[in-house]
């Protein structure tokens, strides 16, 4: 079923070309007498709109990087941003910072990883979602109130009335990140973009908040990039992945390719790492080994190189390319091949299943079930 | 609320009864004495006697205390010695707490309306050089005696320049009606505008001398705060909504960051009234202050324990008016 409403998700979605497209994005961070720091080298990506995409990579990779630069939320000072980014065409970049934010809101929404620190404490619920139909479409409070509280309904806060003169600290997590959802989504942006939305929730609203997520993107056409560290986040939700290290996108395919035949040692190594509900018990999870501080510089050689399972001679010497192929894109000088995949597999199951972590989204059911969440 | 406004007046109580006991034997253990600063170190001993005891000064000290508290009670706290000497040492306190409050208000006004923008702005300036001369310049603020500053003040805009009065709080030629004991509110409340006037040139000097300690807290407490909330990731969710920027810096920073600058004006009011006593020394200010320092010069008990409790009371009222402000700002508190 799932197979059915994505193929017609992306007819929809080619049809219309991509609504945002992100083109040899560069983010140098730069602090007086100290060496420059390139976050972000290059990344290129398109979301349709109704298509989701995620940004997949441990801390540090620049995932959240490039999604505030897609904002326009970098400081000026000491920041460097290189390339495009077109909505619609227009490249965003371009614009004066009163232009960007206009844009900000109206066609761009942002939800955040923390739904506590990311609302503010004295303010009412109700204002902080009133507040961007005020600026975005010149309402009073009076007239923007009733659309306030249709939002807050549609993301799944019960009672919305008594929420709305609530404030962040009455609400539990889980109704928190639902009125995140609601402010980001209140202008009716086309492009929303998730930094780890789910991260700071217990595994269960994670599963909520997910659903939800997919649910309104379906319904409403919004193109939806999702960041996140964790693959599993991506499985039951995202259309195209597009893996990151250290600046630079290693591997890129739709979903169900990549978690099949995953090619870059990384993405091997970052589905290897996740625990699974159908692995056997007391099975060991397999960690990439080191950290990001280990990477090479990628003038000379493949960032990942010191870490990799398979490193040949050449990926200490050479920058591998992005080469793209269909629907797939990988940098890597010697990609994991179908040997290795059936042989190292802790789980014989893997390469046959598609979904590793659909076992633990229903995501069959979109709404999720919103009498396990606490409403104090 | 109202439990917890009851339960700080209670408190009150307790504080006032504990320092009144401190400052009843603090006043006692000095060197000195009221009869030596009435008589003089020469009078005969007869007479040094006669006056200890018309004044009950020859009791045993915890009797005077006894005798001090009990008609404390009744609102008397017995004849001033030194100031005025004859008249009710809490008519002195109520005739000059007026004129004390007048000009510790305007101090704070000018603390406030300084600091809190000048603070906001040099926090958004980080690292430039408006910051950096803020800066300096409340640390000058902090380290110049509050005295020394007055008597500069006084000497440049009184003596050389005449544009401001050298002394007082109003002309004694303008011949106001008294309402209220606050000049500038009399006028206004009878419409001698021009007396209104003449005390304000009259709090100018002083305010801005008294006014320099708490303005350089305000100010660098504003500035610290602001830091800390525009990195708050809220301000950055303001961002992504596009609002502009009056509603960011008024709803979502200024909001938050003055959180703690409330709690700081509250607690500066304590220092005012201690600067109130070199300010209007130096302004021969006819407020709370002068009246401590005459009074403590003449050992004048009896007004130096009214006016000192009386200071306490002002300074625990004030700041259960900022702990209610403060509850009136951050819902986070009001729920607790």
């Amino acid at each position: 079923m799932t197979e059915t409403i994505e193929n017609i998700q992306t007819r929809r979605g080619e049809d219309a070309g991509p609504l945002l497209s992100v083109r040899d994005l560069k983010v140098t961070f730069q602090r007086s007498g100290e060496q420059p720091f390139v976050a972000v080298d290059g990344v290129s990506f398109d979301v349709r709109p109704g298509q989701t995409v995620g940004l997949v990579g441990e801390s540090g990779c620049g995932k959240s990087v490039t999604s505030l630069a897609i904002m326009g939320l970098l400081p000026e000072r000491g920041v460097k941003i290189e390339g495009e980014v077109l909505y619609n065409g227009q490249d965003l970049l371009k614009l004066s910072r009163n232009q960007m934010r206009d844009r900000r809101g109206a066609d761009l929404g942002m939800i955040f990883q923390d739904p506590l620190s990311s609302l503010n404490p004295v303010v009412p619920i109700g204002i902080q979602v009133t507040e961007v139909l005020e600026r975005h479409r010149g309402l009073s409070r009076k007239a923007a109130t009733p659309i306030a509280r249709e939002m807050l309904e549609k993301v799944g806060i019960p009672d919305p009335n008594r929420r709305l003169t609530d404030y962040p600290h009455q609400l539990s997590g889980g109704m928190r990140q639902r009125a995140l959802i609601a402010i980001a989504l209140a202008a009716q942006p086309r492009v929303l973009i998730a930094d780890e939305p789910t991260t700071a929730l217990d595994v269960t609203i994670q599963a909520q908040i997910l659903a939800l997520l997919k649910e309104l993107v379906e319904d409403t056409g919004t193109a939806l990039i999702m960041i996140t560290h964790d693959l599993g986040v991506v499985a039951g939700l995202v259309d195209r992945v597009n893996v990151l290290y250290a600046g630079k996108i290693v591997e890129r395919g739709n979903r169900h390719e990549l978690f099949a035949e995953p090619r870059h040692p990384y993405t091997w190594g970052l589905l290897n790492s996740i625990p699974r509900l159908d692995g056997t018990r007391g099975q060991k999870l397999t960690p990439i080994p080191g950290s990001v501080s280990d990477n090479l510089p990628w003038a000379s050689a493949c960032a990942f190189a010191p870490r990799c399972s398979q490193p040949i001679e050449v990926c200490r010497e050479q920058q591998p390319e992005l080469v793209e192929e269909g629907t797939r894109a990988l940098r890597c000088f010697n990609p994991i091949d179908d040997e290795v995949r059936s042989g190292r597999t802790p789980d014989a199951q893997a390469p046959t299943s598609t979904q590793p972590r659909d076992a633990a989204y229903p995501t069959d059911d979109p709404k999720g079930d919103p009498t396990m969440e606490e409403s104090r | 609320m109202i439990r917890f406004i009851v339960r700080r007046l209670l408190q009150m109580v307790g504080v006032v009864l504990i320092l009144s006991l401190l400052v009843f034997l603090w006043l006692r253990s000095l060197p000195g004495g009221t009869v030596s600063a009435m008589l003089g170190e020469r009078a005969t001993p007869e007479r040094r006697a006669a006056l200890e005891k018309a004044l009950g000064l020859d009791q045993p000290i915890w009797v005077q205390y006894w005798e001090f508290l009990k008609r404390a009670l009744t609102g008397q706290f017995g004849s001033s010695t030194g100031v005025q000497p004859g008249t009710d040492a809490f008519q002195v306190f109520l005739t000059r707490f007026p004129a004390t409050i007048e000009l510790a208000f305007f101090a704070l006004v000018i603390a406030v309306a300084l600091g809190i923008p000048l603070g906001y702005l040099a926090a958004r300036r980080r690292g430039s050089i408006f910051d950096n001369l803020s800066i300096v310049g409340s640390l000058i603020g902090i380290a110049v005696p509050v005295f020394f500053l007055a008597f500069l003040l006084k000497y440049w805009f009184a003596i050389k320049l005449h544009w401001l009065p050298v002394s007082g709080r109003q002309d004694p030629d303008i011949n106001a009606t008294r309402v209220t004991g606050f000049f500038v509110l009399d006028g206004l409340l009878t419409r001698e505008y021009d007396a209104s006037w003449d005390a304000i040139k009259h709090l100018i000097l002083p305010s801005l001398a008294l006014a320099t300690i708490p303005f350089a807290v305000i100010f660098r407490i504003t500035r610290a705060s602001v830091l800390e909330v525009l990195d708050e990731d809220y301000v950055r969710t303001a961002e992504s909504k596009g609002l502009t920027n009056k509603v960011i810096r008024g709803r979502h920073v200024l909001r938050n960051a003055l959180l703690p600058v409330v709690t700081t004006i509250g607690l500066q009011t304590g220092g005012l009234l201690v600067g109130a006593v070199l300010t209007e020394r130096v302004f021969s200010y006819a407020g709370l202050g002068e009246a401590l320092a005459i009074a403590f010069e003449r050992r004048d008990y009896a007004v130096l324990q009214v006016c000192i409790l009386m200071a306490a009371v002002t300074f625990v009222i004030v700041n259960l008016l900022v702990d209610i402000a403060y509850a009136v700002i951050d819902p986070r508190v009001r729920t607790r």
